[in-house]
């Protein structure tokens, strides 16, 4: 087993380290405590903005910021930033590209007993909508040092989605994982099935694998962290290869990861695709576990779906 | 001020504001009273005030103006192209398909544009985030920003007032163009934002009361909010919303509607008068 750490800690751990770039500025909206952007905000007080609860105008506040060039980190609940700061993120940072990366942690169901109003389950879909954003999920803390070393050096608007509870490392004990922005990483061979997954979804998906596998059921595993742009190749590949494609995301079916590959695959190789997600509807309190359970994020859904779509494609 | 000095910029203005107008003829399309309100601060600010070049739109340490009101776009554009950032005939292609002078005022492709604004209530908070920088890295530019007084029933304009005012950010002179309309009607008929002067005071910062359209007024103010330390400052500027154009002068319909050929007639003539008079 992999060391269990938050995606939201492995950020803060990172950002905190490349934050000895004295080009780069970091705001937080009250909750510095909890994104983690506080070890930033410790080490370098100068050049962190407390903006308070006021997610807009620190949205506004990072923008213009970025017009003097430098890099701005925008850190706040998923909520909060994709979900409040919709308009500011597409007005003032999008529309003129400014190089502003914002973050939304404790994004998903796995916030927890927060409840309803604080699990953005729409995050990647607004993200992804907005022209000229680039949308990154990393699936464990390994994967999100990685990232937010990219999105730095990325000259443009960026959302880094992260996560409330802890998640087990995973792909640091992939022989040959690398990090690039856009491009998905296949972390398992197999040839009856592909699992797309994002973010908390690629440890189940690997786990499915190994399950599977003892069905006599070859499933690829495909790490997305990367929403947009899509890695469409890997995608056609995939559905080439194989002939049936399960996504799983911790997000609304409507709009995410799996609304992405579904667009790749209507443009390219029509094979069937299943989708895991939340079935749009809100969340509810309860413990991360709990919650996962209730919503069907789980390895026994990944793998009930990856049977029916496989029997799909023989029809 | 010296006298000369006021007639040299009100002949100024007097200009962008024909050429403004060309600009909406051109496009027949785009929000004149507005532009005609603010017109005579931003010539102040920008051929009397701003350390700015020309040449190096983009100079690192050159002062900064948000124009948060950004469907005053004929007045920015106006104002740019008469001081020398780009062409005056590059006004007639305003808001036409193939042109960089869309409807809102936008930095991607329009040299001296400082920040993309559009959707009421953001310029602030990115004007803000400009002095903060000024701030963080130690520069010695100033920023300004041009709110509209309906503009500010948004709310982000009271977070991004009440950061400056948390921040000392006394780099920042903040305007109020107070023509008292806005699409609907009068702002207290539509919501009510008065007293500006006391809200701002209570979000600590320094308050200016001024005639937006009185030169030695618009320069002696700025003078005052760039000695000003520890507090950011607001103009709040009486202005006449259509100015210049009698017929347009306090006339709610002139935000977005534009004349027909009888009425560009009339306020060129007009405006080609104003202009003969000061040219003399």
């Amino acid at each position: 087993m992999g060391e269990f750490i938050s995606t939201r800690v492995a950020y803060g751990e990172e950002l905190c380290r490349i934050g000895a770039d004295e080009n780069i500025v970091v705001f937080d909206a009250d909750l510095s405590i909890c994104t983690m952007s506080v070890y930033f905000a410790k080490k370098y007080p100068e050049r962190f903005i407390n903006a308070g609860i006021a997610e807009s105008n620190m949205i506004g506040m990072a923008a213009g910021i970025a017009t003097t060039g430098k890099t701005v980190f925008c850190n706040s609940f998923a909520m909060f930033t994709a979900g409040r700061g919709y308009d500011q993120i597409r007005n003032s940072i999008a529309y003129p590209g400014l190089n502003v990366k914002i973050v939304g942690t404790h994004a998903g169901l796995s916030v927890g007993e927060d409840g309803a109003t604080h699990q953005c389950i729409e995050d990647l879909s607004l993200m992804r909508t907005v022209p000229g954003m680039t949308v990154v999920c990393p699936a464990d803390a390994n994967e999100t040092k990685q990232a937010v070393r990219a999105i730095a050096e990325y000259k443009g608007p960026c959302y880094l989605r992260l996560g409330r509870a802890p998640v087990e490392n995973v792909t640091d004990s992939i022989p040959g994982y690398k990090f690039e922005l856009g491009k998905g990483v296949m972390l398992r061979d197999g040839t009856d099935v592909t699992i797309i997954a994002t973010g908390l979804m690629v440890q189940m998906a690997l786990e499915a694998g190994k399950r599977l596998e003892k069905e006599g059921i070859q499933a690829r595993v495909i790490d997305m962290h990367t929403i947009k742009p899509i890695d469409q190749d890997i995608i056609i590949k995939a559905a080439k290869e194989t002939g049936a494609i399960v996504t799983a995301e911790e997000h609304n079916v409507i709009g995410g990861l799996g609304s992405a590959v579904l667009e790749v695959i209507g443009d390219s190789i029509p094979v069937p695709v299943s989708r895991v997600g939340i079935e749009d509807v809100f969340g509810h309190s309860g413990t991360a576990e709990e919650l996962m359970v209730k919503y069907g994020l789980t390895v026994e859904n990944i793998i009930s779906k990856v049977k029916s779509t496989i029997l799909r494609k023989r029809e | 001020m010296k006298e000369q000095r006021v007639k040299e910029l009100a002949l100024l203005a007097a200009k962008i504001r024909k050429e403004a107008l060309k600009a909406i003829q051109s496009a027949d399309s785009g929000h004149v009273g507005g532009s005609f309100s603010v017109i005579d601060i931003l010539t102040v600010l920008y051929f009397e005030k701003m350390n700015i070049d020309v040449k190096n739109p983009k100079m690192e340490n050159r002062d900064r103006l948000v124009l948060s009101k950004g469907h005053c776009s004929p007045a920015m554009y106006a104002v740019l192209a008469m001081r020398g950032f780009f062409p005056l005939e590059d006004l007639l292609t305003f808001r036409k398909i193939d042109s960089n002078l869309s409807g809102h005022v936008e930095m991607k492709y329009v040299p001296g544009v400082d920040m993309s604004t559009g959707s009421l209530g953001q310029g602030l908070s990115a004007a803000v985030g400009m002095a903060l920088s000024g701030k963080i890295y130690k520069k010695d530019y100033r920023v300004f920003a041009i709110l509209g007084d309906g503009e500010i029933q948004e709310g982000q304009i009271w977070e991004a007032a009440m950061a400056a005012g948390n921040y000392k950010l006394d780099n920042l002179t903040v305007f109020v163009d107070n023509n008292n309309l806005q699409i609907d009607g009068t702002i207290e008929e539509v919501m009510s934002p008065y007293p500006i002067e006391d809200k701002f005071r209570a979000f600590k910062w320094n308050v200016i009361s001024i005639d937006g359209h009185d030169y030695a007024q618009i320069s002696d103010a700025v003078d005052q909010a760039s000695q000003t330390k520890l507090m950011p400052t607001v103009i709040v500027a009486k202005t006449v919303k259509g100015k210049g154009v009698s017929f347009m002068e306090n006339e709610v319909k002139w935000h977005g509607h534009t004349p027909n050929a009888e009425e560009y007639a009339l306020a060129f003539k007009e405006l080609d008068e104003a202009i003969a008079r000061l040219e003399v």
